[in-house]
């Protein structure tokens, strides 16, 4: 009667006869009363009970001593009891094994009970009990219900299999149930097929390499039909089993598309993003100039805007997989941008991606509107948002030329706004449109540089001193602002103390006869005390530059910038194509490919866009160069995306070494002592530039060779303070290089005897260290004493040049050998040679002059800093034009890819990625030459075969054969 | 596929708890949690969260967050679509979607969620199925079932479940049988401060009531079907008839429906002339303005009826986020009444019917904090409005046709405006 009570009390307080009396019960002797009812005669009691129960379970209450109770009420014809129970038994069943085994001849009877409602409840329910002692049971059950008459038991019975596959996969492979499930395929209920399918899917999930979804155009076309009749859910399945099918031709794949493209106006958006995804993928492989094509193209837009109709939760999936439509075909929204014009009460995350895919439309057509619309964005309230609007108006000035001033202007009316966030974020893209075209905008300078005091955060300080060192001379007091900074030094972040010491130098060089304390200054603090090693070798590197060669600082420090990229943040093609494959899919919504997600040993296959058949282009690997249409048509000598531009100063060093082509003065000591470090540079630099430079730069050029050479030749007396530094930056010098093991090339006689009175030399070349050097082995086979040696190139190729003299320091005895190397630099007169690598030397002694010429691996002049960003990669392999890509076969090396890979990183031949398709790794890889040229390349290397393939693209692609050269010499050696 | 639920109620607990496949502990909703906290406002928590070894997808309905656990690859959409069904038919069910209304009918929202998925696979999604499943509660059901013993979930094999048109039960009676369609469109705007209308769009729906005996197959036709070229239909809307002829053939569920949803945006409805625009219903006149160095500012809101085809303008309602700074507002409204929250900073104006010959005005001051400099952001112009019998697009139904019965059911078209998210800035 305690029940009765309680329910005249909830009477009492007003509530109606709810579920809620269920919670009601929170006394001690819940359980124990709970057990008296389950127990209790009368069916309604014992169905109260058990609905008690189940609402106890619902919010997380411990109910599994109830467990023999409840299982005792299971034997009902009852159907509410009856799933009542089976609710509870789900929930339970696991941590009450042996209990469970009672429920089990319940279960195989209800298998065969005549209302197929029960035999599909019960099969259904049996493969929810976790329980291995239980799924032994299960399988007699589920192989009947698998055949069952009724379609609706067989529906059941498929899910059932992949339930049961969960729990122990190795039985249901015994048991035959995956080809039972196959067969399912092609059955005549429509709901069968897309279970069977859905079930199928996801037991393929565990097993990436299994057959089991095999499709052919057979299962395709049973597929189809199901597709018009089965609900909406099957239609998700089926989509998404469809989309992993590539079609033979493009005929097949247009009579796919043709009958996909109804579910584009489906009411559920799943639906219609999967149909997306079979439609973007098979469009690939129909002919462009197909009329349906356009078509297709056409119909595609209306349903991805109307899912931005939907709630938000839908908006923001489909936004990121907007995103990513956008960027493979532009052409299909370009009409659409208004629809992504932001509403103030959106939630953020929809407002950022909104903003993100307005800026990939944004074009010369509609940026009056974008920037309005973004000027309007940023006076709004939350503050990331406003800020990626800011942002944005400058990415819109980098990507569309024309609009770059009135981007200008609407930041400069911004900034007058004096918002903190908006100045700063407004001065970080400035900067940016600035790099992008320079010596334009710089009338706004001023307006800038009187927000200086207002900036806080270290983006926008580093941003405002680039733009006052890359305008010194424009801005009369840059020494004064510059100053300001420097009184903090210490207590500013690493990024802005590296930009202001590059300001400060650029000021130096810019304007040296008044700010020579101020450099003095910045370097000391960079180079004593700052503990940051990243500082300390930029302050060594200037300082060093500054002091040995203050035209060649000029020239490193103040070197024309690469240019920045359009777009910084696109996917790469690879990438994008995989992602186009799964639009719809988790992966799509993070932009990361699936195998980021899926956890630990479930391998994933990586999918890719099918090849176009019919227009019979044999692109291979990034064939969306041909695809996407209508990109970058200019050629951009190189491109570093922006981020990159605050390394970008340090990064040319390697590309200008210090040019001394001067007469080798007196080898004395360097005057570097104390504070007039700067002396004879300054007298150079504020003399005429053109003139070559004469011996007057105290000891000077000793100093470059030495810096190339290694500490060969270290005068001892270097003041002590001054030469610990020196030490760091000799130790610099050595531990910058990669990692040794650049290819080089046995010695040969490029010179004998016979043909030089006497000498004979031979040699090999080599990079140390970002140095080339040409390591020569001089022999005396003649009678008489040789000395005064000196060397010099013909014009050549690449500028190659001594930067030095040849250093052969003592007279060379009959029958004496020497080795000497010689460092040479890039900066030399340029002639093209045939064959390109051919250079042609001249040596001098005291008995005559001797020719000879010699080829140069091109390795040696692969630079450093040859890695290429991945997306430039990319924007740069699309831009080469095919006819500049040339193939070659490298025969009989027997390297693994990763083990090539590290060979060739030896000789700054970089990997920037590797790819496996069909036990083939696609390594694609740049080279940076010293002048400048960058080589992409792709090799392909097939597990087993010892033939590589090698793909090189250049834009000047005389070099290719030079290239390939190296890589056969480099891998086989 | 989806492997667990949890709902998860405004102050953060959770209170129900469903699991399709092996039990899931509740921690994982930790990170729910922490997303929870990091938002702004309750609707800016991600839809999509990533944990170690789950995925959380999420939508906010009647400000409960049901909570989707996935384990693998599942397409988020479908887990979406799938929670905003599962809203739909607790709304269906209990009238209301709310904590109290899911506690009260716990034991049916369970028996609903496990019929709904089967091992996270969906399984009966159909409201017309789910209610031969489990019959809806009703106090009358409740008394009865007391009394009688007798339950509340069907004994039957739902017969849609495998027929042809699964959305349809069979043998439905009806003694007056009745077709009642809706049309009503919703329009979304943004007007900038000079009020030319940045983008203006429409999304219409035509819902359906259809309480017919037997099988009926229906036709509807449209006047001007030309205006519907972006369209999602119910599963019954047989599409190679629409591509063909432009006809609405169908066989309808039974009761309430959405047949079809549309989008007209300002380009498709006048091919030909590229910037002519969806016609805007109202204009407002506004002057919000703060002075430098004062404590006070104007605000003037006046509103006019501007293309409405003659229908009156009824239930506006115009509310604005007013900027942080302001502290009160001393407005006089010619009618309707206003509120100002100065917790909040909204601003709301309850101004009933436009009224041509006299319009409604909101005029006066705000006061704001002496001595802070005048705030940035503008406030940005909410409007809520409905015109009767009036589709804005133009859209009409041309004829309603039944075939497959005999009788003559009675019929009837109602078509309505209202706005959607149109905002005004300023």
């Amino acid at each position: 009667m305690e029940w009765a009570n309680q329910l005249c009390e909830n009477r009492q307080f007003g509530s109606k006869m709810t579920d809620s009396k269920y919670f009601t019960t929170t006394k001690k002797g819940e359980i124990f009363e709970l057990k008296a009812e389950l127990n209790s005669d009368k069916k309604e009691k014992k169905k109260e009970a058990v609905k008690k129960v189940i609402a106890s379970m619902t919010v997380g209450k411990d109910v599994s001593a109830l467990f023999p109770d409840v299982v005792n009420c299971m034997q009902t014809d009852n159907l509410e009891l009856k799933k009542l129970v089976y609710l509870y038994l789900m929930n339970y069943a696991k941590s009450q094994p042996d209990m469970a085994i009672m429920a089990v001849n319940t279960f195989v009877k209800d298998c065969e009970d005549a209302n197929p409602l029960i035999r599909a409840l019960a099969v259904r329910t049996m493969g929810c009990i976790r329980v291995d002692k239980i799924t032994e049971y299960l399988c007699e059950p589920l192989r009947k219900c698998l055949k069952d008459e009724d379609p609706y038991v067989r529906k059941t019975a498929a899910v059932c299999v992949a339930k049961l596959h969960d729990i122990n996969a190795q039985l249901v492979e015994d048991q035959g149930f995956l080809d039972t499930l196959k067969d399912l395929i092609s059955d005549s209920n429509p709901m069968v097929v897309a279970n069977a399918v859905a079930a199928l899917s996801e037991i393929a999930e565990s097993h990436p390499n299994s057959n089991l979804l095999d499709l052919n155009p057979q299962s395709i076309n049973k597929l189809l039909t199901a597709l018009n009749e089965c609900t909406e859910w099957g239609q998700i399945f089926i989509l998404d089993c469809l989309a992993n099918y590539t079609p033979r031709d493009d005929r097949e794949s247009q009579s796919i598309c043709e009958r996909v493209t109804p579910r584009l106006s489906h009411a559920n958006s799943a639906v219609v993003l999967s149909a997306v995804k079979v439609l973007m993928k098979f469009m690939e492989m129909l002919p462009k100039d197909l009329d349906y094509y356009g078509t297709l193209l056409k119909k595609l837009a209306p349903p991805l805007v109307t899912l931005l109709s939907a709630e938000p939760e839908l908006q923001y999936v489909a936004l990121r997989n907007i995103n990513l439509i956008v960027q493979k075909r532009p052409e299909i929204l370009k009409h659409e941008m208004k629809v992504f014009f932001v509403k103030y009460n959106d939630p953020i995350y929809v407002k950022l991606e909104k903003l993100d895919i307005m800026i990939r439309l944004a074009s010369q057509a509609n940026i009056a509107q974008v920037l309005a619309e973004l000027k309007e964005y940023a006076t709004e309230v939350d503050v990331d948002f406003v800020r990626k609007a800011v942002r944005a108006i400058g990415r819109c000035a980098i990507k569309v030329e024309q609009s770059a001033e009135r981007c200008v202007s609407t930041l400069l009316d911004l900034i007058q706004t004096k918002v903190n966030y908006v100045v700063q974020e407004a001065i970080v893209v400035i900067k940016d449109i600035f790099r992008k075209y320079p010596n334009k905008y710089e009338s706004v300078i001023a307006t800038l540089c009187e927000n200086l005091d207002s900036l806080d955060e270290p983006e926008a300080r580093a941003a405002m001193i680039w733009i006052v060192g890359e305008y010194a001379e424009r801005i009369d007091n840059a020494d004064e602002l510059l100053e300001s900074f420097l009184e903090g030094f210490h207590d500013e972040s690493t990024q802005v103390q590296l930009q202001l010491l590059t300001a400060i130098v650029k000021l130096f060089l810019k304007k040296p006869t008044e700010t020579q304390e101020l450099v003095q200054q910045v370097l000391s603090l960079a180079t004593q005390d700052s503990d940051n090693p990243d500082l300390r070798d930029r302050g060594y590197i200037y300082w060093r530059l500054l002091s040995t060669d203050p035209v060649a600082a000029k020239e490193v420090v103040l070197a024309e910038k690469p240019l920045i990229s359009e777009e910084t943040d696109l996917i790469e093609p690879t990438l994008l194509e995989e992602l186009i494959c799964h639009i719809g899919t988790l992966a799509s919504v993070y932009h990361k490919p699936p195998s980021a997600f899926v956890e630990g040993s479930r391998g994933v296959m990586h999918k890719r866009l099918p090849a176009r058949t019919g227009s019979g282009e044999s692109t291979e690997s990034p064939d969306v160069g041909t695809a996407a249409g209508g990109s970058a048509p200019e050629a951009a000598p190189s491109i570093i995306p922006s981020q990159g531009d605050l390394l970008g100063d340090l990064l040319n060093l390697d590309m200008a070494p210090p040019t001394t082509t001067g007469p080798p003065p007196p080898n004395t000591g360097m005057q570097m002592g104390g504070m007039d470090l700067l002396g004879g540079g300054l007298d150079s630099l504020m003399g005429d530039e053109s003139e070559p430079l004469g011996g007057d730069i105290g000891g000077s050029p000793a100093m470059g060779a030495g810096f190339g050479a290694a500490p060969a030749v270290m005068p001892a007396s270097l003041n002590a303070p001054v030469g610990g530094g020196l030490g760091d930056l000799f130790d610099l010098g050595g531990g910058v290089g990669m990692p040794m093991g650049a290819y080089i090339p046995p010695k040969t006689v490029w010179l004998p005897a016979m043909k030089a009175k006497g000498l004979e030399i031979s040699g090999t070349f080599a990079r140390r260290a970002g140095v080339i050097q040409m390591e020569l082995i001089l022999t005396n086979k003649a009678m008489s004493v040789m000395t005064d040696f000196a060397i010099q190139f013909n014009r050549n190729s690449f500028g190659l040049a001594p930067a030095g003299p040849l250093q052969v320091l003592t007279p060379l005895g009959p029958n004496q050998t020497i080795e000497v190397s010689l460092p040479l630099s890039t900066v030399g007169p340029v002639m093209k040679m045939d064959p390109l690598n051919n250079l042609q030397v001249a040596v001098k002694n005291n008995i005559d002059v001797f020719y000879f010429s010699c080829q140069y691996p091109i390795s040696m002049l692969f630079v450093e800093d040859g890695k290429m960003e991945r997306q430039v990669f990319l924007a740069t392999w699309k831009d080469i034009p095919n006819d500049n890509e040339s193939q070659f076969q490298i025969k009989d090396c027997h390297l693994n890819s990763d083990a090539a890979s590290s060979k060739l990183q030896g000789s700054n031949i970089f990997t920037i990625a590797k790819r496996t398709v069909e036990g083939q790794d696609m390594l694609y890889m740049s080279i940076k030459l010293s002048n400048g040229i960058w080589v992409l390349a792709e090799l392909r290397v097939q597990a087993g075969n010892p033939n590589y393939t090698i793909s090189l693209k250049c834009r000047a692609p005389e070099v290719s054969q030079c290239v390939f050269q190296c890589y056969e010499a480099v891998l086989k050696n | 596929m989806i492997h667990s639920l949890f709902l998860v109620n405004s102050s953060g607990d959770i209170f129900l708890e469903k699991h399709w496949k092996s039990v899931v502990s509740r921690s994982v909703c930790d990170y729910f949690f922490e997303a929870q906290e990091r938002a702004s406002e309750p609707e800016n928590v991600p839809p999509v969260i990533p944990t170690p070894h789950h995925y959380l997808i999420s939508v906010l309905r009647h400000r409960i967050y049901f909570v989707a656990v996935i384990q693998s690859e599942v397409p988020p959409l479908f887990v979406i679509e799938f929670l905003h069904r599962v809203v739909d038919t607790f709304q269906d069910y209990f009238g209301v979607c709310t904590e109290a209304a899911i506690k009260d009918n716990v034991v049916v929202v369970y028996e609903l969620l496990e019929e709904m998925l089967d091992n996270g696979f969906p399984l009966a999604t159909e409201s017309n199925i789910l209610k031969e499943l489990i019959k809806p509660p009703t106090i009358l059901r409740t008394v009865v079932n007391t009394i009688t013993g007798s339950t509340n979930v069907g004994e039957q094999l739902p017969t849609g479940q495998l027929s042809v048109v699964p959305w349809r039960r069979t043998g439905v009676k009806y003694t007056n049988n009745e077709a009642y369609f809706d049309v009503v469109e919703e329009i979304d705007a943004i007007i900038d401060k000079s009020g030319s209308t940045i983008t203006a769009e429409i999304q219409g729906v035509i819902d359906a009531c259809v309480k017919l005996t037997g099988m009926p197959d229906l036709t509807l036709s449209f006047m001007n079907p030309r205006l519907l070229d972006d369209v999602s239909f119910h599963p019954c809307v047989r599409f190679k008839r629409w591509e063909a002829e432009r006809i609405l053939s169908f066989i309808p569920p039974d009761g309430n429906f959405r047949l079809l949803s549309y989008h007209v945006s300002s380009q498709n409805l006048h091919p030909l002339r590229s910037a002519s625009l969806v016609a805007i219903p109202v204009y407002v006149k506004h002057n919000i303005t703060f002075r430098e160095g004062s404590s006070q500012g104007r605000f003037e809101l006046t509103l006019g009826p501007k293309q409405t085809m003659g229908k009156g303008v009824e239930a506006v309602l115009v509310s604005s986020q007013l900027p942080r700074g302001v502290l009160n507002t001393n407005l006089n409204p010619t009618q309707g009444t206003y509120t100002f929250d100065p917790v909040t900073k909204l601003l709301s104006w309850d101004v009933g019917k436009i009224n041509p010959q006299k319009l409604p005005s909101l005029k006066g001051s705000m006061s704001l904090q002496a001595g802070a400099s005048k705030p940035d952001e503008n406030p940005t112009i909410n409007i809520q409005f409905k015109i009767q019998q009036s589709a804005l697009s133009g859209l009409k139904v041309n004829r309603l046709d039944m075939y497959g019965e005999k009788y003559k059911p009675f019929k009837g078209i109602k078509y309505m405006t209202k706005a959607g998210k149109f905002q005004v800035r300023t």
